[in-house]
C-alpha cells in the first residue's frame, strides 16, 4: 500500500516503522513506570505500554493480512478498560487514605 | 526331675536368668516397693540362681557318668538361647556352656554372691537408695554369670563389658561425693583399656580360626592337623588378651584402679573384688589355656608379671593405714599369685586359688565392712584396736579369714598357695610344644617339616627324646625363671602374712584407740551380717581340703582319696591339653620330698611374717616408729605406692587431657569457628546484600527485570548465547 504524500512523492512505512514507534513507545511507558512516583502517571504509562504492544499486534496482522492481530488488540483494549475502572478506584481509595498518589507511600505490606 | 539333654540344659539359662529378673523387678520397681520386699527379690534371685547352679552342677555329674568323650572336650553341659548373629562365616548365638571350670565359677559366684547380698541386707539397712544398689548388684552378677557361662568369646565378651559397667555404677555408688564418682571413672577408663586388648585378642583368633566358639577352637588345638594354625597366633591373640587380663583382674600395669574402687560400699569391694569381677581374667586364661600353653614366652610374660604384681602390691600394703586399702592391695597381690599359677600352667592351682581366696577375701570384706559399720564409718586402723572383746563374732571370723591368707596349715589359704608355690618351682612349663617344635625343626631337613605340622600332642613325648641336647638349653633359662618366680612368691607370702597379722593385730588387739564418743557406740553387727560372716568362716577353714599336697594325700584312707584331690579330678578333663603340651615335672613322677620342703618353706616364711608381726605390734608397740625413723624414704615410696599414680598421670592422664584441650581449641576455632562459622558468615552476608535487592519496591524489580533483558538481549546479540 502506499498513498501520494503533499510532497508529491511515495512514502510508504514498512513494518519495522511501526515496530520502532511501538518499541519507542513501549520504552517511554516503561522509564515512566520505573521512575515516576505519581501512581496516575504510572498507571498511564502502563497503558502507553499496553498500547504500544497493541501497535505491535495490528501491525503484523495488517503485514501478514490475518485477523488474529486484531482479535488480540481488542481483548486488551478491553482488560485495559477494566483494569482502568479498578486502578482508578484503587488510586482514588489511597488518595482519601493517604492525601497523595506517591506509590513510595504504600509501604504498609512490604514488610 | 525328667531327663535332660545335655545340650539342651535349659537350667543353665535359668542361672543367669534369675539375676537378670531380679534386676529388672528391683529397677522398674524398687523406688516404690517396701524395703523388705526389695531385698527379698534381690536375695531371692540370688538363692534362685545358686539352686540352679546345684541343679546343673548335678547335670553335670550325672552327664560326667556316662560321657563318652566324643569331641575331646570333656564333660560339658550346654544350652542355646537363641541364634544371635548368622552373617557369613560369623556364627555367635546366645549359648551357655558348662563344664567343670564353669561350674566351679558359677558356684563361687552365685553362692559368696549370696551371702554377700544377704549381708548388703544388713549393711545397707539405712541407705535411701538400697533398691538401686541391689539394681545394680543384681545386674552385676548377671553379668559375671555371663561372663563364665558364655560358649562363645562374644557372650562372655558382653559379661566382661556388663561387669566393667556394673562396677562403675557399683564403685560411685555414692555419686554425691565427688572423689567416690572419680574412683568410679577411674575403674571404668582402665577397665577399658584392657577390654581394647580384649577386643583386638578376639580378633586375631577370628581372623584365623573363624570361629568364636570355645568347642571349636578347643577342636583345633587339640587337632594335630589345626593346631598349626593356631600355633603363630598364640603369642600375639594371647598377649593381648592377657592384656586384657590385667585391666579385669587388677595386675600391673593396669591394677591401679582397684585401690580407688574401695570408695564404693564395702559389700562391693567384697563382691567385685574378691570373688568375682576380679578372677574374669584368670577364669579367662584358664579357659583359654590351651592356646595360652601354645606359646612358652607367653607363659613365661604371664608367670613374671604375676610374680612382679604380688611382690609390689604386698610391699605398699605392709605401710597403708585404711583398713580397706589394706585389703585392696592384698586382692592385687593375691591375684598375682592367680596368673603366677597360670604362668607356670599350673592352672589348677590358680582355681583353687582363686576359689579359697573368694571366701577368704569375701570374709576379709564383710569383716572391715561390720568393722567399719561398728565404728561408725571410721576406716584408719590406726584409731581402731580393742576390738576383739567388743565384736567378737567380727574378730573370731576375721581371724580365721587372716589365718587362711596368711597360710596358716588346716586353713584354706594354705593347701592353694602351697599348690601355687610348689608348681612353680616344680612346672617346666616353658619347655612345651613350641620350643620342641623350633628345636625339631632346625633339626628336621626341609622335605620333613610339611610332616611336622601333624606331628603334635601324643608324639610330644618322644619328640622331646629326640630332641635331646636342644632341650637342654631352654631348660636352664626357664630353670632361672622357675626359681625367681617361686622365690618372689615365697617373699610375698611371708610378706601377706606379716601385712594381714599388723591389720588384724591393729584392729582387734591391744587397746582401743578411738575417742570416747565413738568407743561408747562400738557393737556388734546385726544377724544378716553376722551370718554370712560365720558361713564364710567356715569356708576359710575347710575350703582347702579339696586339694591336699600329693605328700600328704597318700595317707589318707583309700575310700577318700577322690576327695583330698578332688578339684584336681575334677578340673583333669578342662586342663587336659595344657598337660599334653608341657612336660611333666621337673622332680619326676612322685617328687614328695622336694614337695614336702617346698611346703615348709612356705609355713615358715609364713610364721616369720606372723611372728614379726606379733613382735612389733603386740610385743615392742614402739617398733614401728623406729623403724620408720630410720627408712623414712622407703616408707614413703611405699606409702605413696611407688608413686605409680603420679607417673601414670605424668605419662598418659596428662597428655591425654593436653590433647584433649588441644582437640578442644582446634575444634572451637578452626572446626567451629573458621569453617563452619565461615560459612555461617557467608551465608548470612550473602544473604544480606541479596535481601537488599528484595525491597518490595515494584518499581525497583521492573527495572531489575529491564536491566536483565536488556543484558540477555546484548548477550543473544553479540552471540554469547
Amino acid at each position: 500500500m502506499a498513498w501520494v504524500s503533499t510532497l508529491g512523492t511515495y512514502w510508504e512505512p514498512t513494518l519495522a516503522h511501526f515496530l520502532l514507534l511501538s518499541a519507542a513507545v513501549f520504552c517511554i511507558g516503561l522509564v515512566g513506570v520505573m521512575v515516576r512516583r505519581n501512581a496516575i502517571i504510572v498507571f498511564m504509562s502502563i497503558e502507553l505500554m499496553l498500547n504500544s504492544v497493541n501497535l505491535t499486534f495490528i501491525a503484523f496482522a495488517r503485514y501478514r493480512f490475518e485477523m488474529d492481530g486484531h482479535v488480540f488488540a481488542f481483548f486488551v483494549m478491553a482488560v485495559a478498560a477494566a483494569e482502568a475502572a479498578v486502578a482508578l478506584a484503587i488510586v482514588i481509595h489511597v488518595f482519601r487514605h493517604k492525601r497523595g498518589v506517591s506509590v513510595d507511600d504504600l509501604q504498609e505490606l512490604k514488610y | 526331675m525328667e531327663t535332660l539333654y545335655a545340650d539342651e540344659f535349659y537350667f543353665l539359662g535359668l542361672i543367669v536368668l534369675a539375676p537378670l529378673l531380679g534386676a529388672i523387678i528391683n529397677g522398674l520397681l524398687g523406688s516404690r516397693l517396701p524395703r523388705k520386699v526389695v531385698d527379698w527379690v534381690a536375695c531371692g534371685a540370688m538363692a534362685f540362681s545358686f539352686v540352679f547352679a546345684l541343679i546343673s552342677l548335678q547335670g553335670l555329674v550325672n552327664h560326667g557318668a556316662n560321657y563318652d568323650g566324643e569331641d575331646g572336650f570333656g564333660p560339658h553341659l550346654t544350652y542355646t538361647v537363641y541364634q544371635w548373629i548368622f552373617s557369613g562365616d560369623l556364627q555367635a548365638d546366645i549359648a551357655f556352656l558348662f563344664d567343670p571350670l564353669t561350674a566351679v565359677m558359677v558356684l563361687v559366684i552365685t553362692g559368696v554372691g549370696l551371702l554377700i547380698h544377704i549381708y548388703s541386707v544388713g549393711y545397707m539397712a539405712d541407705d535411701p537408695d538400697k533398691w538401686r544398689y541391689f539394681t545394680y548388684l543384681n545386674l552385676f552378677v548377671f553379668a559375671m554369670l555371663l561372663l563364665v557361662l558364655g560358649q562363645n568369646m562374644l557372650v562372655t565378651f558382653i559379661g566382661w563389658e556388663g561387669v566393667g559397667l556394673c562396677s562403675y555404677l557399683l564403685i560411685g555408688f555414692w555419686y554425691n561425693d565427688e572423689q567416690k564418682a572419680a574412683a568410679g571413672q577411674k575403674a571404668f577408663i582402665v577397665n577399658r583399656v584392657g577390654d581394647f586388648f580384649f577386643i583386638l585378642g578376639m580378633f586375631i583368633i577370628f581372623y584365623t580360626a573363624g570361629t568364636w566358639d570355645y568347642l571349636e577352637l578347643h577342636q583345633m588345638a587339640t587337632s594335630t592337623a589345626t593346631v598349626a594354625q593356631l600355633l603363630p597366633i598364640a603369642f600375639p591373640a594371647g598377649l593381648l588378651i592377657f592384656l586384657g587380663c590385667t585391666g579385669k583382674s587388677a595386675q600391673i600395669p593396669l591394677y591401679v584402679w582397684l585401690p580407688d574402687a574401695m570408695a564404693g560400699p564395702t559389700p562391693v569391694s567384697a563382691l567385685i573384688h574378691a570373688a568375682t569381677m576380679v578372677t574374669a581374667g584368670i577364669f579367662l586364661l584358664c579357659r583359654l589355656n590351651w592356646l595360652i600353653t601354645l606359646s612358652p614366652a607367653l607363659m613365661a610374660i604371664i608367670a613374671v608379671t604375676g610374680a612382679l604384681t604380688a611382690i609390689v602390691a604386698a610391699s605398699i600394703a605392709i605401710v597403708q593405714n585404711d583398713i580397706k586399702r589394706v585389703l585392696a592391695y592384698s586382692t592385687v597381690s593375691q591375684l598375682g599369685f592367680m596368673f603366677m599359677a597360670v604362668g607356670v600352667g599350673a592352672f589348677v592351682a590358680a582355681i583353687f586359688h582363686l576359689m579359697t581366696h573368694a571366701f577368704f577375701k569375701a570374709l576379709l570384706f564383710l569383716g572391715a565392712g561390720s568393722v567399719i559399720h561398728g565404728m561408725h564409718h571410721e576406716q584408719d586402723i590406726r584409731k581402731m584396736g580393742g576390738l576383739r572383746k567388743l565384736m567378737p563374732w567380727t574378730h573370731a571370723t576375721f581371724a580365721a579369714a587372716t589365718l587362711a591368707i596368711a597360710g596358716v596349715p588346716l586353713f584354706a589359704g594354705f593347701y592353694s598357695k602351697d599348690l601355687v608355690l610348689w608348681n612353680s618351682l616344680a612346672n617346666t612349663h616353658v619347655l612345651n610344644v613350641q620350643g620342641v617344635i623350633e628345636n625339631i625343626r632346625a633339626m628336621l631337613p626341609e622335605d620333613r617339616l610339611q610332616e611336622l605340622e601333624v606331628l603334635l600332642t601324643d608324639e610330644v613325648a618322644a619328640a622331646i627324646t629326640d630332641a635331646g641336647g636342644e632341650a637342654v638349653e631352654v631348660v636352664t633359662w626357664a630353670l632361672a625363671l622357675n626359681w625367681g618366680v617361686y622365690l618372689v612368691g615365697l617373699l610375698t607370702a611371708g610378706l601377706t602374712a606379716f601385712y594381714m597379722f599388723r591389720l588384724y593385730f591393729l584392729t582387734f588387739w591391744g587397746e582401743n584407740r578411738s575417742d570416747e564418743e565413738t568407743r561408747a557406740h562400738i557393737h556388734e553387727s546385726p544377724g544378716s551380717m553376722v551370718g554370712p560372716l560365720s558361713v564364710l568362716g567356715v569356708l576359710s577353714v575347710i575350703g582347702g581340703y579339696i586339694g591336699w599336697p600329693h605328700f600328704l594325700a597318700r595317707y589318707f584312707p583309700e575310700g577318700l582319696q577322690p576327695y583330698v584331690l578332688g578339684l584336681e579330678h575334677w578340673l583333669a578333663d578342662v586342663f587336659l591339653v595344657a598337660d599334653q603340651y608341657r612336660l611333666v615335672g621337673r622332680f619326676g613322677e612322685s617328687p614328695y620330698l622336694p614337695e614336702a620342703i617346698s611346703a615348709g618353706a612356705a609355713i615358715a616364711i609364713a610364721g616369720a611374717g606372723i611372728f614379726l608381726a606379733y613382735v612389733m605390734y603386740i610385743k615392742r608397740p614402739e617398733l614401728p616408729g623406729v623403724i620408720h625413723e630410720r627408712t623414712t624414704r622407703l616408707y614413703d615410696v611405699l606409702m605413696n605406692k611407688y608413686f605409680v599414680d603420679e607417673a601414670y598421670d605424668f605419662l598418659f592422664v596428662k597428655p591425654t587431657l593436653w590433647l584433649g584441650k588441644a582437640s578442644y581449641w582446634f575444634d572451637r576455632y578452626i572446626i567451629a569457628g573458621l569453617l563452619v562459622g565461615g560459612v555461617a558468615f557467608m551465608t548470612q552476608n550473602l544473604g544480606q546484600v541479596l535481601s537488599n535487592l528484595q525491597s518490595g519496591n515494584v518499581q525497583r524489580y521492573a527495572t531489575y527485570i529491564t536491566v536483565a533483558l536488556v543484558l540477555i538481549f546484548i548477550a543473544i546479540y553479540f552471540g554469547v548465547m
